[in-house]
């Protein structure tokens, strides 16, 4: 999410040699308003997520705007099912982002180190785990559990959401170790460091930007899951799955507040990350 | 020794991830491959009977929710493709030092959960909602229109959350265009209708490809858009497959209608990832 690698612009593109007038309209008027629209467009639901969790509204029908009240801030924890939903959900995304992050680490490892017997196909199984529709991840694992007749709740649900957020730790690990610079770790060992010194000193930090992405994302997969989940989950409830069944009688504003929390949070993490990033390049 | 613990390093690095995606993917799509071949109920159990007519069953019962999650799947891929690609050509090609910032802002509604993004649409369009009310309350509207429940919201749901998936990998492939190339093709003389169709358009054609299927594949299996937004007419094989599951206990029926529909996509991808080459459906995806 975070980890978009932009290449940095030319230096002062030389402009083009006599560019048509008509084109000029285009870049510097058409296509910059479509782009503006179309991300208001992308933000409307989120605005409008933010703005009703401040709406003096009455009951739980939020339908118009009744005027500007801070009570569902205060009166955050007034639904004890949707309390318990999201504390689920920050749990189960806790302990599977670090169940995930471990074990796909190790993957990321040892695909993008090593040559072994058997990659190939460890490649084919992460591609597909990757590109399989949620649904299909979801079903199957309902039908194993069924069939073993292994009672779902919190521990079905950690371990589905692992399986779907392993790969793409491994992926981003990968992706970082294949870019690591090999002379770094020669070095340390040239100067007596044993392998795993080495590869605590160095490899481990070199490699902790990857590390700290995949970790992110698998958090994010996990507490935004509603398919996988609303397949394994028994009678335990996460905040998707409270959220979808409020959908038919009404969403209280709370929920908006939780939303906009989240978001203000992700958004924060997201920019303070990459502020960092920033000052340490510069 | 130390060479021979080399050796099987990569072995038990690898070792519990394997362990994990065997036991908790790959394995469960066996057993959900044996369990749409059984026959029995939920009450006495399911064996294991070659039962195909599980296929026939599913074919005939949903065909046409089958049928109606492929449309959607492919309107909803158009859709995005034509409403992204200039939004990534031109953040590509003019964004310049800003261009972290677009995409951020295009990105941002993967900060709010799927389902309340969903949601807001729903609260967004609902027939007596803060747009709708007042239009109608006005006269401007009447008073029975309503854009709930119909495909055109359950389609506009699904194109809204999946729009940021097509972005990202044609502005990949955008962006790595060397702008010279284009420029190149203005000193020959080519009109700017040409210089795109000739030569930015098919060198995009890797994001092109990769965003068709990272919008597909979950697009056609979604249940959550027409789950929320929809009617008893926009339902889904996605839905369909949820209610059989979880409400109707009919597992063979539900593994059967799973596999098909896993069938039919993978097949999909492997044609594409073999057109195209695995390594850059996953580059591009990563991005």
């Amino acid at each position: 999410m975070t980890t978009i690698a932009t290449r940095e612009a030319p230096p002062e593109a030389a402009p083009a040699p006599a560019v048509p007038r008509s084109r000029r309209r285009w870049t510097r008027l058409i296509l910059p308003a479509y782009t503006w629209l179309m991300i208001f467009y992308l933000s409307l639901p989120i605005l409008v997520m933010i703005a009703f969790g401040f709406n003096d509204t009455t009951g739980r029908l939020n339908l118009r705007w009744q005027g500007f009240t801070i009570r569902w801030y205060q009166d955050l924890f007034q639904i004890q099912a949707l309390t318990t939903a999201l504390r689920n959900s920050l749990v189960i995304a806790v302990i599977s982002t670090v169940i995930a992050t471990v074990i796909g680490t190790m993957i990321g490892i040892a695909l993008g180190r090593y040559r072994f017997r058997g990659k190939g196909l460890y490649d084919l199984v992460i591609f597909s785990a990757i590109s399989a529709p949620e649904l299909v991840l979801g079903a199957s694992l309902l039908s194993l559990f069924v069939s073993v007749q292994f009672v779902r709740g919190f521990v079905t649900i950690v371990v589905a959401h692992v399986a779907f957020s392993l790969a793409f730790v491994a992926v981003t690990v990968r992706a970082r170790v294949l870019g690591l610079d090999p002379t770094m770790e020669e070095a340390a060992q040239d100067l007596g460091a044993d392998p795993w010194t080495t590869f605590r000193k160095i490899t481990l930090p070199l490699l902790a930007p990857g590390i700290v992405a995949g970790a992110l994302l698998a958090f994010a997969l996990s507490i935004d899951d509603y398919v996988v989940t609303s397949f394994v989950a028994g009678q335990v409830e996460t905040f998707p799955l409270w959220v979808f069944g409020a959908t038919r009688i009404g969403v209280p504003p709370q929920v908006n507040v939780m939303g906009t929390l989240i978001f203000l949070g992700g958004v924060g993490i997201a920019v303070g990350n990459a502020l960092l990033a920033r000052r340490q390049r510069g | 020794m130390s060479a021979r613990r080399g050796r099987l390093t990569p072995y038990l690095v690898g070792l519990p991830g394997g362990l994990w995606l065997g036991i908790f993917f790959v394995v469960p799509i066996l057993v959900m491959l044996s369990l749409s071949l059984q026959s029995g109920n939920a009450e006495e159990g399911f064996r294991f009977t070659w039962a195909w007519s599980n296929y026939a069953d599913a074919w005939e019962f949903y065909h046409t929710q089958f049928v109606r999650s492929i449309i959607y799947g492919l309107i909803v891929t158009v859709l995005c493709l034509v409403l992204a690609y200039p939004m990534a050509y031109w953040i590509a090609f003019y964004g310049g030092s800003r261009k972290s910032t677009y995409l951020f802002l295009i990105l941002l509604p993967f900060f709010v959960s799927f389902v309340i993004r969903t949601a807001s649409w729903k609260f967004i369009l609902n027939d007596e909602g803060f747009v709708f009310g007042p239009l109608k309350d006005a006269g401007l509207l009447p008073g029975d229109f309503h854009i709930l429940a119909t495909s055109t919201a359950v389609i506009g749901g699904l194109t809204y959350n999946y729009l940021p998936f097509m972005v990202l990998p044609l502005y990949v492939a955008l962006e790595r265009i060397d702008p010279s190339l284009v420029e190149a093709a203005y000193d020959l003389f080519a009109s700017r209708t040409q210089a795109f169709r000739r030569v930015v358009f098919p060198l995009s054609l890797p994001g092109v490809f990769a965003g068709v299927l990272i919008t597909f594949v979950p697009v056609a299996s979604d249940f959550v858009n027409s789950g929320i937004l929809g009617g008893t007419q926009t339902t889904m094989i996605g839905n369909v497959i949820q209610t059989e599951y979880l409400t109707n206990n009919q597992y063979p029926l539900a593994s059967a209608m799973s596999f098909m529909l896993m069938a039919a996509l993978l097949i999909g991808i492997f044609v594409y990832a073999r057109a195209l080459g695995t390594e850059q459906v996953m580059e591009v995806s990563q991005a």
